[in-house]
């Protein structure tokens, strides 16, 4: 149902909509069931002249089991959704396929930095290429990226590739994404950062292997320059 | 000991009798527990005012980015709006919901339902209350002071708050801090009344299973408020000299740990959602038994989950961490704690609902507010599996899904859970009733925007709209959901007018109202056996119970209800 909105624009964007889509029919059923069953019974319990309540104590096993049956039911469906979570979960934050590339990702107040390899294909080399704001990255590369913060804590999120990670000030975070279709995309900061939060704003541009040829030969420092 | 205190009580009620009372020692200075109550309640309804207000404020600045505010006399700046958030959701949950839900009426229905004529440590029960009042002066102090209030989310994270040169209100977080200290010392000190009061002043035969539903609910509650608080206080103070001293706890450049600051926060943070949420369960409980003229359905399992859920509640903290940067196998085992504990939620909804079944169901406002409060709970406590599964949280967290989540869950608890008891016990405490009329367009007038405003923000949320932006224009693919958001903020606008007819319909009542009697709902418990309002010492005689607090309806009786203290 995300996918309406935002496109799923990395390899694991899928899966994370299909586990949602897990959730919300075991727990939809539930919560039909439930206020169904909550409305029935205020209709055809209303007062009436002449009618009298019932004295029920729940207490009997016969009357409990009204409730524990639900009960058990509910830790079957939990059982399935633990099992949906942790799938995901190892798959996106644990096991990271081997990198095609690395970027390293520093959030700082308010802005964005990005450095990704030159030509040379390694970080802190002198054709690294540094932008701000705007990460060029390829279609159907695994990037890994490296998550800094310089003051405060920050968190990288690009929706389209329903990915999310904090960044804190001390550590380096590693984390990976695919990217499956081009184009350009949110790249937002979803951790409270001070007084700029909302303006924090980067943009990830998806571009296919030629593009982003193109835009490396235009934007690699030139080895004149890097020699000196 | 015990017999001490009750001797020391004695005579004090015997000194009270024979002096005349001044307006200071009646209203400002007083140790009678109804009226600490009716100070916590009024100081926490002129609070959510403000709370409502910040509310306002902030949601036309989104709907409307950078148009001035009616009301607020100006445009809304980005440090401004921080701090309005900020603010909203700390004065919601820990100057509203808090001294509502468990100061007001802990203080009020404690020892009125259990029978007896005051709490057992009144002096500390008027301390508690004056050092809360204290919290809410150096909190508004807070907004007064040179560059503002603080603007770091109620959450408090370090580095933000940690050191001025970040958050860049170097007086603000600091007075944010002390406020937030200052409150919880104040429910600690009336927590130990709470429960101490609740085990040991029992009228005689009261059985601990005889204790009417919302009494438990606000003792455990205390518990946990108790057991939770002690790391967060610490905490609060490593983070006050960091601020203000020149330490390094949460500074990763001297060695600290910005994480060590969201565990001992959320250690505490969520038991703190169970710690306003039962005392709102305990009064649509309550409410439900009477108006549905029905025994509660298995009194003992609803105490069961209730314990369930308490002990559970100390092992979930980290869900709110998913992505925080903490090992990611530790998700793992806050994933399973979290959905178990949506066991026991779960069973004591059902529970309620089992209640229902064979009632003599009259929608009263108390009623309508009672059962609305299940309806909309179970909206807030599903939507809350998507955010306890890791994998789904990935994308949801701090979205507008996690906003509209607990906005399902603190409204309920904080706005309809308080409702239903002050419209319930509003007879009780003033001796009028309410007019029902008026009660029931304002229920209808807040339940219907309520919906309105936060299902559409569900779907924000989904669409990827992140919390504490102060221009969603600013983003591309949110820029086009621009009218979603003046409609949530035009339905907030009518919701929050129609909080004016309560106002109204409060003050109106205690002068106009009709005289309610001793117990004008027909109801079992104890409070409803004295005069409303009950004097100075509650009862003439203090009673005597008999059986439990949910005998309606019972078999072989003219009358549908059998108070607890009618011998037979």
């Amino acid at each position: 149902m995300i996918e309406h909105y935002l496109v799923q624009a990395s390899s694991y964007a899928a899966d994370i909509d299909s586990l949602i889509i897990l959730i919300a029919v075991l727990v939809g059923v539930w919560f039909l069931i439930a206020e169904g069953v909550f409305f029935y019974l205020i209709f055809k319990f209303r007062h009436r002249d002449g009618h009298k309540g019932q004295y029920i104590t729940g207490e009997e096993r016969h009357q409990k089991r009204w409730i524990s049956i639900p009960h058990f039911l509910v830790l079957v469906c939990d059982l399935f959704i633990i099992v949906g979570a942790v799938r995901v979960w190892y798959d996106i934050k644990q096991n990271l396929p081997p990198a095609d590339a690395t970027v390293r990702i520093i959030a700082q107040q308010w802005a964005w930095s990005f450095v990704q390899p030159g030509p040379d294909g390694q970080l802190d080399t002198a054709d690294d290429i540094k932008t701000v704001d705007d990460l060029h990255v390829e279609v159907g590369k695994t990037y890994h990226y490296q998550l800094e913060a310089r003051d405060v804590l920050h968190d990288f999120s690009v929706p389209v590739f329903r990915l999310k990670q904090d960044a804190i000030p001390g550590r380096v975070i590693t984390g990976w994404w695919k990217a499956t279709k081009t184009g350009v995309h949110d790249i937002q900061c979803a951790e409270i950062c001070g007084i700029g939060h909302g303006l924090m704003v980067g943009r990830i541009h998806v571009e296919s292997p030629e593009e982003h040829a193109a835009w490396m030969q235009a934007n690699a420092p030139s080895t004149s320059l890097a020699a000196r | 000991m015990a017999e001490k205190i009750a001797g020391a009580q004695e005579h004090r009620h015997d000194e009270h009798a024979h002096h005349v009372e001044t307006f200071w020692s009646k209203y400002v200075f007083s140790t009678d527990h109804k009226m600490i109550a009716m100070q916590y309640m009024f100081t926490g309804m002129f609070m959510a005012l403000i709370g409502g207000f910040f509310a306002y404020t902030f949601n036309m600045q989104m709907a409307f980015p950078g148009e001035p505010v009616p009301l607020w006399g100006g445009i809304v700046t980005p440090p401004q709006y921080n701090a309005l958030i900020t603010n909203h959701g700390a004065i919601m949950i820990f100057w509203v919901a808090m001294p509502v839900l468990i100061a007001a009426f802990g203080n009020f229905l404690i020892p009125l339902m259990i029978g007896c004529d005051d709490m057992v440590f009144p002096k500390i029960n008027r301390l508690s209350y004056q050092i809360f009042f204290l919290s809410v002066l150096v909190l508004l102090s807070s907004f007064l002071v040179q560059k503002g209030g603080f603007g770091g989310a109620w959450t408090v994270y370090p580095p933000l708050s940690a050191k001025h040169e970040y958050s860049l209100t170097p007086m603000g977080s600091s007075l944010f801090v002390v406020a937030v200290a200052l409150e919880f010392v104040a429910f600690l000190l009336g927590g130990i009344n709470f429960v101490t009061t609740a085990m040991n002043s029992r009228a005689p035969g009261m059985k601990l299973y005889d204790i009417p539903m919302v009494v438990w609910m606000i003792v455990i509650a205390s518990i946990l408020f108790m057991a939770s608080v002690g790391p967060l206080i610490a905490g609060a103070i490593m983070l006050f000299m960091d601020q203000n001293l020149g330490t390094h706890f949460y500074d990763p450049k001297a060695g600290g740990d910005p994480i060590l600051w969201q565990h001992l926060f959320w250690f505490f943070g969520h038991p703190e959602v169970y710690v306003v949420l039962l005392p709102a369960i305990g009064i649509t409980a309550d409410v439900m038994c009477v108006f549905a003229r029905k025994k509660l359905f298995a009194y003992r399992t609803v105490l069961y989950t209730v314990f369930a859920t308490g002990v559970l509640s100390f092992t979930v903290w980290a869900h709110h961490q998913f992505i925080a940067g903490i090992d990611p196998r530790m998700a793992h085992v806050f994933t399973i704690t979290t959905l178990l504990i949506s066991i026991p939620i779960a069973e004591m909804m059902f529970v309620f609902i089992a209640t229902l079944y064979g009632g003599d169901i009259s929608l009263t406002t108390p009623m309508l507010w009672a059962l609305s409060f299940i309806a909309e709970f179970l909206i807030g406590g599903v939507t809350g599996i998507f955010l306890g599964a890791s994998g789904a949280d990935i994308y949801f967290h701090d979205t507008y899904f996690v906003l509209a989540h607990f906005h399902y869950t603190f409204f309920p608890i904080a706005i309809i859970g308080v409702y239903a008891g002050v419209t319930f016990w509003y007879p009780k405490m003033f001796g009028k009733m309410m007019n029902d009329t008026l009660g029931k367009i304002h229920f209808w007038g807040t339940i219907i925007p309520f919906n309105c405003i936060f299902i559409p923000l569900f779907w924000l949320g989904l669409a990827g709209q992140h919390r504490r932006i102060y221009d969603f224009r600013n983003f591309p693919e949110l820029a086009q959901y621009q009218p979603v958001r003046v409609f949530a903020a035009s339905m907030l606008v009518t919701m929050l007018l129609f909080q004016l007819l309560f106002i109204f319909n409060f003050f109106w009542s205690l002068w106009r109202g009709k005289e309610a009697g001793p117990n004008p709902w027909k109801s079992n418990t104890l409070e409803w056996t004295t005069e409303s309002p009950p004097g100075h010492g509650n009862w003439k005689t203090l009673p005597t119970v008999y059986r439990g607090p949910y005998e309606y309806n019972v078999p072989g009786r003219k009358d549908d209800y059998w108070p607890q203290n009618v011998p037979n």
